[in-house]
């Protein structure tokens, strides 16, 4: 062809790279958790400062802002253990919601029942072997907790399996329904509880070597609280290596992305479905156990009032989410400890806020599970 | 008489005689029953059956489950407490209460609607909530403004008080046949009927009653209207009502802040009646239950239902106490407890699940359309 003909565009496809923002967008949330740490450090550390505008001029602002940063340290180290553990526990409490929410569309209000059942019979087992809670032999005393965390969780994981047959079932895909049969269930259970362990709450003492303190710069840290968060994080790993590395997470995790297609491909989900449902409830009761050793008390209705909560983790983790999940049960646990400290009477508010502010950012949550419904 | 009824009927023949009874035995309550207890029962019945039925506006017929109803109801009776304690005794004060409470309550309905309807309908039950308990506890921690936990008593228009006298009822003697005179223990020859005296209390429970009743009547009035039926539309099919050209959105928060209004007058009349409010009689999540009881046993979506349920679970929560704590003196360690008066909620929770499993149009829906009908 002559050079003076009309000539192709010039057409180059190449790789555009993402800009940042694009890129960071998905460390966000895991980088929300030190965020939150590093603003409750900063306002301890202001709510240090003397008062009145006369102690504080420029020359003088900067070391008292300094040393207020040293002298709060401590605190701030042992509010952020507790904040950390509590949030563990949350998120305990919370993963099976999110998982059972992600897998079947199902929203499980009577959660709350298997939180109760499990620190119940827990506690009846820790009651039960006095022996082995009262002396001081670290290896005696974790025994006693393992088992009683292992009645707990088998017990509360039976009354999942009861529960999602009776209650769940009959419900599936009407969500009004749902809502109404197993917020009954939860009515139902926190009665039996009553019924069987008695109406009044029980207190209970953590065994020997779990109420220490140790201290380590100054700062008081509870020996319980690093063994929950050690179980926390103990419970996160092992269940994001069930979901990355064995075929039976590649079948949750490809259900909660698609669960039609993974029908068509062959696989009885509803089976799959009541395995995460009894683990959920297991967890859950585990959860419960833990927050009934944490709070050194049991009653029916702690379960329904943790719902609250993890309910707001649920939603800023995004619903179907276990990283998700676990990232907003820190986030909590975090705010929540902080926000006691510095005005007390905002602590709940304080929670409440955080999901508006975080469903103001991403309105279905942090890392909500990708699927349009 | 049906145009007052908006043309919604209790719809059979056997409801429309109980809740005509219910009606009659409402407004003699005052003469007769004796004692406060039982007044006080009735007035309890009229603003459970609003509360209620201000809940199916939303539960029934949005098909939205809220757990923040009692929020809405416990704002509507502050309201008319801190205007009577700021204001002072009278009856502007108690208007102004009323209307600042429904005001705030509607306000609160819009937020939280907006906010989460937007995303998804199943947020807002766990919104509802988080919102409702945050609520609470931040009531009993202001007790400077709340009362906190012992919430506040206020003083209300003499004229409704019992210290007031209205007048004396006319009192009306029939004399008896001798033969039944006789079988007295040598009693009076004369019944005496009426003469009672007309309290402020009376006047006050029928103001209870009369707001009670034009407030379910204008419910049945916006549920038969146009409005009604879209968010029944809506309940049945979102995706084919937002095809239709309705905003789902738009409705449901309407629903919402129509429904929360409603609460909030009901809590203004329950605040009348009480003289006092606080966290455990207002706002307390075992009164959501009840509400939640009330709605679907009775039977959700027909207004008429939740009100009867109402009725029942007043009752029952007055009285059947008393049947039950015959019932557990079996002397079986276990079944005592499982009789025991105070865990009656079991029971209503079992019958909660079946209702709601087998027969989700409630009593009323069954009465209405047989046990052929649809459920």
């Amino acid at each position: 062809m002559s050079a003076g003909g009309p000539q192709a565009p010039v057409h180059l496809p190449r790789f555009e790279a993402e800009g940042v923002a694009a890129r960071i967008a998905p460390f966000i949330p895991a980088g929300l958790v030190p965020l939150v740490a590093l603003v409750g450090w900063i306002g301890m550390a202001l709510s240090e400062l003397p008062a009145g505008p006369a102690a504080i001029t420029d020359a003088n602002a900067a070391t008292a802002l300094w040393s207020a940063f040293g002298s709060v340290f401590p605190t701030w180290l042992t509010l952020s253990l507790a904040g950390l553990a509590m949030g563990m526990m949350f998120f305990i409490m919370a993963s099976g919601l999110t998982l059972v929410f992600g897998l079947m569309d199902v929203i499980n209000f009577g959660h709350g029942a298997f939180i109760s059942l499990g620190a119940f019979v827990g506690v009846s087992v820790l009651a039960a072997l006095p022996g082995w809670t009262r002396t001081p032999d670290l290896a005696l005393n974790l025994a006693a907790v393992g088992l009683a965390a292992l009645a707990a969780t088998v017990a509360a994981g039976v009354l999942g399996w009861g529960f999602e047959r009776v209650i769940v079932r009959p419900a599936y895909g009407a969500h009004l329904k749902q809502i109404l049969v197993t917020m009954g269930g939860l009515i139902v259970i926190e009665e039996l509880l009553r019924v069987l362990w008695g109406p009044s709450e029980i207190f209970l003492a953590r065994p020997q070597m779990l109420k220490g303190v140790l201290t380590w710069g100054g700062a008081a840290l509870e020996q319980y609280r690093l063994v929950a968060v050690g179980l926390g994080l103990v419970v996160f790993a092992s269940m994001s290596l069930v979901l990355r590395r064995t075929r039976i997470g590649l079948i949750v995790r490809a259900g909660v992305e698609n669960c039609e297609m993974v029908e068509a491909l062959g696989y009885r989900l509803s089976r799959v479905f009541v395995a995460v449902f009894m683990a959920g409830s297991a967890l859950a009761g585990l959860g419960g156990l833990m927050w009934a050793l944490y709070q050194e008390h049991v009653t029916a209705q702690m379960g329904a009032e943790l719902l609250v909560l993890v309910f707001i983790v649920v939603i800023i983790g995004g619903l179907g989410s276990v990283e998700g999940c676990f990232l907003a049960a820190l986030l909590v646990g975090l705010t929540q400890n902080y926000v006691a400290f510095l005005a007390p009477k905002l602590a709940l508010i304080s929670t409440i806020s955080l999901m508006v502010a975080v469903l103001m950012w991403r309105p279905s949550g942090m890392m909500p599970a990708s699927r349009l419904r | 008489m049906v145009r007052i009824l908006s043309g919604d009927r209790p719809g059979s023949r056997i409801l429309a005689v109980l809740f005509a009874l219910l009606l009659a035995v409402l407004a003699l309550a005052p003469f007769l029953f004796e004692g406060s207890r039982a007044l006080d029962t009735a007035a309890r019945i009229c603003v459970f059956a609003v509360l209620a039925a201000s809940y199916d506006l939303i539960l029934g017929y949005a098909g939205i489950v809220s757990f923040a109803h009692t929020m809405f109801f416990g704002i509507g009776a502050y309201g008319v407490a801190l205007a009577s304690l700021h204001v002072g005794r009278s009856f502007t004060a108690l208007g102004a209460g009323t209307l600042a409470g429904m005001a705030v309550a509607a306000l609160l309905a819009a937020l939280i609607g907006l906010f989460s309807l937007r995303v998804r309908a199943i947020f807002f039950a766990m919104i509802t909530l988080a919102v409702a308990s945050a609520f609470a506890v931040l009531v009993s921690q202001l007790p400077a403004l709340t009362g906190g936990e012992d919430g506040l008593t206020y003083r209300i228009p003499r004229a409704l008080t019992a210290a007031e006298t209205w007048g004396r009822l006319p009192q009306i003697e029939i004399s008896l046949p001798r033969l039944l005179a006789s079988r007295g223990a040598g009693g009076a020859e004369v019944l005496s009927l009426g003469g009672m005296r007309i309290s402020g209390k009376i006047i006050s429970y029928y103001l209870v009653l009369g707001g009670s009743l034009v407030l379910v009547l204008a419910m049945l009035r916006i549920v038969n209207a146009p409005f009604g039926r879209v968010l029944q539309a809506i309940r049945e099919n979102d995706l084919r009502a937002e095809a239709v050209g309705y905003s789902v959105v738009r409705y449901r928060v309407a629903a919402t802040i129509i429904s929360a209004a409603f609460a909030a007058l009901a809590g203004a009349l329950y605040a009348v009646w009480l003289r006092y409010v606080g966290p455990d009689t207002t706002l307390s999540f075992d009164i959501m239950i009840d509400i939640l009881l009330m709605v679907v046993i009775g039977g959700m979506g027909t207004i008429w239902g939740p009100v009867a349920g109402a009725v029942f679970l007043v009752l029952a929560q007055t009285y059947l106490q008393d049947i039950l704590a015959g019932a557990s003196d079996l002397g079986i360690p276990v079944l005592d407890r499982l009789f025991d008066p105070d865990r009656w909620l079991l029971w209503l929770g079992l019958a909660f699940i079946l209702c709601v499993r087998f027969f989700p149009s409630g009593l009323v829906g069954r009465l209405r359309h047989g046990p052929g009908g649809p459920a």
